[in-house]
């Protein structure tokens, strides 16, 4: 009995290969993009605890000394004091032309983690203390510097992908001997965990300066938004997905109706069938997710290039390109894969358990369309988001930023089938032939079997909207901005003290004007930030963008009485205009103006610059621009005349597209991500005008009796197809603006700490729509073609079929 | 441990590795041979570092020194405590040294490698604190006049008495949850263990300089998560220094320090042999300093049972037979889960003796896994 019941059970999909497909394809989707979201997010988390994170300045507290350098002896003292310190040295070398960063370690005190994980046996570790030793350095830097004549002198390079390219990390003795710097060190890392027995700094070296990290791991707040940014699309995708499914399986359960009263009728317990059902969903569940997983992976793969180039551009954060592959990230899309199913399948579950035995087969054709439930749910709708709106009232931080999303979304997909039953009822009023009026009346009647796919379309539809409009505003914003801000036509590095000296002298009578871009690291408020000082000239009042200013800011900050600040430190530190800021130890400055600084995770402000130096005499003074109608000419001479290598100038057009480039990948993810939720979009709707394309032959009959033919069905069927889009449209695009504002005015201040205006983008709208159009066009082709190719039989076995 | 040598990355970590190379050196002069396999480049020969001989000529205090040009060395401090507060307790201070080459160099460029493992065993606790540095720098080393051995802020230093005999030392490490500060003092001469300091440790004649100093009366505080706690006690110190390994198929050692009731003392080992019978040593001291070395084959050290320790069966009893000397004890350790969890792990614990003799003492044992 069971055998053959699970045989009637399964032969239906026999019949029904391209359903099977649907529900598999669907589920596969579903999870691939919520699979790859994850896979990605844990790469770059893992990344985050690795190597070069663990020596970045900033990551754990340091020591550093005034003069510049911290003598052995002074690192002994301070371990047998009981501090838990490790000695770094950095530096630069060219090999082959190429400037190559060098860092020195000690890998027996270093922090964990501080060497690549990926290193594997190819290192004996005593060959690390050995004469050349070993060099960790990306795989291009290791090719690079393969086989010049000049790196005979370099430790033998190891590749390892968790490094950043241009780098080598290798012991302190081998840095030290390449850098020509024995017995001196730069910083001392100080480790996370410190003997409470140790002695007091001031007792044994206190000429050294105790940097704390920067602002209780600021990168991993960061970064966190930026993660959370994926996932809420990961999120999304894998909800549209699970329309798919859901649609899938509703058909199957309902066209077996028949099937399962038979069975049971038979003697089939209710429990055996439905332990049937659920075997078998979960079967299918298990073969898609493994499906998903696989492909989630690849795509991952695909896109973490990107996502590591958005993590270093905007935070500064290093993530290996490459993915590794993790069991238990496996298993958990799997996972997700079986609960959806569940989820999608429970609706179907449920009536098969309360149908009564002898209740007639015939199919219900879905649901009629319930005004009352409509509204109930354009109410539920309207109250979600509400609720959003009213999230970042009451929080603050990027999950209110999110609820607004989430509440904005899921209000506007919840409201769609009251605005879609709303305006076709509209326009079936005004319909000037039977016909027509039949046409209008019968896309309401299939509401329902479409109005999950119409929101997944809404969902995709509305974010392409709000995340394309984001980007091209801040690509607006950001392209005036820069051009502002780049005031200096040449930007010119020294390369030592007495050389910037000699550099301004060489540079003042070839050029307009010679402005010191000095700055270092001082406590702003309490938490560590970049203080530029700057010069009296014209040229920052006319061009430096100030988003808010006192009416004498820059006279102010000429005559030492007054701060600027970055958005991003006046956001975080909550100070406005007239309020003090403390900078460094003995010195507080009312804040005079705010300026924009986008892509900068910092907090920064800009003094005048001779009280900054007379605070700080230690200022580095090697960073310049330079304002000049000759930009090439004076470059050359720079090099030729001068001396200056080619790698410490650089020309602001470069600089314009460096920057712009980082901008453009920053978003290529999401651009990416866009593109897959719409195809997920359009598939969902593709299955649910095939699943009811294969329903509606009871309610398309009678029409073709009356006399319609078999191609004007065909072409109503996709113009209401195309109605459908353009409608779901029409309500898409107030909420992808709504949901575009979010990100500017509220996701982007908590995630980046700037504000951004928005800019409104009508032709892409335009395209926007074409694609939502097209589509729909491409989803409805499939059922048309094959309703214009039913035999007329099929549409007279309708009357002739005791259903 | 073969498995941690095996595979000494990626999940190790380069510092396990580290670690592991040596005390692979470390352990291939007495401990664990099956490491020194793991490591070619160890292999068995000395390449190039000098090798002890029999006709020994120890000078003092230059010898209580580092001897860069073999491969390995370590001061090796245990002591048998008692607290005001009636507890047993044991401490464990060790600096090993492990050349990369023979000979020393100033700075980063020094071949030397120094690690440090201290240990605090009660009744019901066992801490463990392991600390690593580069030679050349001043971090961790060994200067023989005044004597001081330090790693960091542990310290084993001289505060009189002979120079010589090391007769009046501090001593001091700290780890997480843990630390100690004692005063040791000695009256006795030192012991040469073997003949006169040429200890052979297999019968293919590898064999290293040992002698050591059992005679430590202790005072001094331990520092516990529940306060400051007063100890007296006595101690042992040991010094060795090498640079063969073991041979072949010795593939672990058990060691023994007993300080006798009487005032006599007894050092022992046992090194196990996959190719047949273990090898033996042991030499007896009388109260008055006076040693008795015995070769293979006079003691016997038979395991009477075994505690599960960190997933292996590790023997934590033992019976102990020296029939020359008319000794027939059972070792029972203070703490059977005496395990020191360091990059290269083995067990080292106070033992308590009873039988023809009583007292205390200390136990080492490698290579039982599961490292």
């Amino acid at each position: 009995m069971r055998r053959a019941a699970l045989q009637a059970l399964l032969s239906h999909w026999r019949r029904q290969p391209l359903q099977l497909l649907t529900l598999l394809a669907g589920l596969a989707l579903a999870t691939a993009l919520w699979s790859a979201v994850q896979a990605i997010n844990a790469e770059a988390r893992r990344s985050y605890a690795q190597a070069a994170s663990v020596l970045d300045r900033g990551t754990l507290a340091n020591l550093t000394a005034p003069g510049g350098t911290i003598a052995t002896d002074t690192y002994a003292a301070l371990r047998r004091a009981g501090w838990k310190v490790s000695p770094v040295i950095e530096g630069r070398i060219v090999r082959g032309g190429q400037r190559v960063a060098i860092v020195g370690l000690e890998p027996l005190t270093a922090p964990q983690g501080a060497l690549p994980e990926t290193v594997g046996p190819a290192v004996p570790p005593q060959e690390m203390f050995s004469h050349p030793g070993v060099g960790f350095a990306a795989p291009q830097t290791v090719a690079a510097l393969a086989d010049l004549p000049d790196s005979h002198d370099l430790p033998r390079l190891v590749a390892a992908a968790s490094m950043p390219p241009g780098q080598i990390l290798t012991d302190i003795a081998v840095a030290g001997r390449l850098l020509d710097l024995k017995g001196s060190m730069h910083r001392l890392i100080v480790l996370p965990e410190q003997p409470a027995t140790r002695r007091p700094l001031e007792d044994v070296a206190p000429d050294l300066t105790l940097t704390p990290p920067r602002d209780g791991g600021d990168l991993a707040r960061l970064t966190d938004s930026f993660h959370l940014n994926l996932t809420a699309f990961g999120l999304l995708s894998f909800a549209v997905g699970l329309f798919i499914v859901h649609g899938a399986v509703g058909l199957a359960f309902e066209q077996r109706r028949q099937v399962f009263r038979t069975l049971r009728a038979l003697g089939l317990p209710l429990g055996t069938l439905l332990g049937m059902l659920l075997a078998e969903l979960l079967i299918l569940a298990l073969i898609a997710g493994s499906f998903g997983v696989t492909a989630g992976y690849l795509i991952a793969g695909a896109l973490l290039p990107d996502v590591a180039a958005t993590l270093r551009g905007l935070y500064g954060a290093s993530v290996p390109g490459s993915l590794t592959f993790d069991p238990g990230w496996a298993v958990s899309g799997l996972g997700i894969a079986l609960l959806g199913t569940l989820v999608a399948a429970a609706n179907g579950l449920l009536a098969v358990r309360r149908m009564p035995l002898l209740a007639s087969a015939q199919p219900r054709a879905w649901a009629t369309l319930s005004g009352r439930a409509v509204r109930r749910q354009a109410v539920a709708g309207a109250v979600l988001a509400t609720l959003g709106a009213l999230a970042p009232l009451l929080a603050d931080g990027l999950v209110a930023g999110f609820v607004l999303m989430g509440g904005l979304l899921l209000g506007a997909a919840l409201a769609l089938p009251f605005f879609l039953t709303t305006v076709l009822g509209i326009c079936a009023g005004r319909a000037r032939s039977a016909t027509w009026e039949w046409f209008w009346a019968d896309t309401r009647q299939q509401l329902p079997g479409l109005s999950l796919a119409l929101m997944a379309l809404l969902l995709a539809l509305a974010t392409n909207i709000g995340v394309t409009t984001m980007v091209s505003s801040f690509r607006l914003t950001f392209t005036g901005w820069l051009d502002q801000r780049l005031v200096s036509q040449l930007y010119v590095t020294a390369r030592n003290e007495a050389d910037g000296e000699a550099l301004r002298a060489w540079l003042t009578p070839r050029a307009e004007a010679v402005l010191p871009i000095w700055s270092l690291e001082l406590p702003l408020n309490g938490t560590v930030g970049e203080v530029y000082g700057i010069i009296d000239h014209p040229i920052y009042a006319e061009k430096w963008p100030l988003l808010a200013k006192v009416p004498d800011a820059w006279d102010r900050l000429a005559s030492g009485t007054g701060v600027l600040v970055n958005e991003q430190l006046a956001r975080r530190e909550e100070v406005s205009l007239g309020d003090p800021l403390s900078i460094g130890e003995d010195w507080t400055l009312p804040v005079v103006a705010i300026y924009s600084d986008y892509g900068n995770p910092l907090g920064q402000a800009i003094t005048g610059l001779d009280p900054l130096q007379a605070g700080h005499p230690e200022l580095p003074r090697l960073r310049h621009g330079v304002l000049t109608d000759d930009p090439d000419g004076l470059l050359t001479a720079l090099r030729e005349d001068f001396g200056l290598p080619d790698a410490n100038m650089t020309h602001q057009a470069n600089l314009k597209a460096f920057s712009m480039q980082v901008f453009e990948r920053t978003f290529a993810v999401t651009a990416a991500l866009n593109v897959l939720t719409l195809a997920v979009a359009a598939f969902a709707i593709l299955t649910s005008l095939l699943t009811l394309s294969a329903m509606r032959l009871p309610q398309l009959a009678p029409v073709w009796a009356l006399g319609l033919t078999r191609s004007h069905l065909a072409r109503m069927e996709v113009v209401r197809s195309l109605a459908l889009a353009a409608l779901t449209f029409v309500l898409a695009l107030p909420t992808g603006l709504l949901l575009a504002w979010a990100l500017l005015a509220v996701v982007n201040v908590e995630a980046f700490g700037w504000r951004l205006p928005m800019f409104l983008f009508p032709a892409q709208w335009l395209a926007l729509f074409a694609l939502a159009l097209l589509a729909a066009l491409i989803a409805a082709a499939l059922p048309v073609r094959r309703l214009a190719r039913t035999a007329p039989a099929q549409f007279l076995k309708v009357f002739a079929d005791e259903r | 441990m073969n498995d941690n040598l095996a595979h000494p990355f990626p999940r190790a970590g380069w510092r396990n590795a580290l670690g592991g190379l040596l005390l692979a050196a470390t352990a291939s002069l007495a401990h664990a041979p099956a490491s020194a396999q793991g490591y070619a480049g160890l292999g068995t020969e000395a390449e190039g570092f000098a090798l002890p001989s029999p006709e020994t000529n120890f000078s003092f205090p230059r010898d209580h020194g580092p001897h860069p040009d073999f491969r390995i060395e370590w001061w090796y401090l245990t002591a048998n405590l008692s607290g005001e507060d009636g507890n047993e307790y044991g401490i464990q201070w060790t600096l090993f040294r492990s050349a990369l080459q023979p000979g020393e160099a100033d700075g980063w460029d020094s071949p030397q490698i120094w690690m440090g493992h201290a240990g605090l065993t009660t009744p019901d606790a066992h801490f463990v604190a392991e600390r690593l540095a580069r030679g050349g720098i001043g971090q961790a080393g060994v200067s023989a006049h005044p004597f001081e051995a330090w790693i960091d802020d542990w310290q084993m230093r001289q505060t009189g008495g002979s120079t010589a005999t090391l007769g009046s030392l501090s001593l001091s490490a700290r780890g997480e949850g843990f630390g100690y500060d004692l005063s040791l003092q000695s009256d006795g001469p030192l012991v040469f263990q073997g003949n006169d300091g040429y200890s052979v440790k297999s019968p293919d004649g590898q064999a290293s300089y040992y002698y050591s100093q059992p005679f430590y009366r202790i005072t001094g505080t331990l520092s516990l998560a529940d306060g400051p706690v007063r100890v007296t006690g006595e101690g042992w110190l040991d010094r060795e220094w090498s640079s063969q390994p073991l041979s072949e198929t010795q593939d672990g050692w058990d060691w023994i320090s007993l300080h006798l009731a009487t005032g006599a003392k007894l050092m022992g080992f046992r090194l196990r042999d996959r190719a047949g019978e273990p090898f033996t040593s042991a030499t007896w001291i009388d109260p008055d300093g006076t040693a008795f070395p015995y070769s293979d084959g006079h003691l016997s050290l038979t395991p009477l049972a075994a505690s599960d320790v960190s997933g292996a069966d590790i023997p934590t009893s033992w019976q102990v037979d020296l029939p020359d000397r008319a000794l027939s004890v059972t070792l029972s350790a203070l703490n059977p889960q005496s395990w020191m969890s360091t990059s290269f792990p083995y067990w080292e614990g106070p033992v308590m003796i009873s039988g023809t003799h009583s007292g205390r003492g200390y136990l080492e044992m490698t290579g039982y896994g599961p490292e």
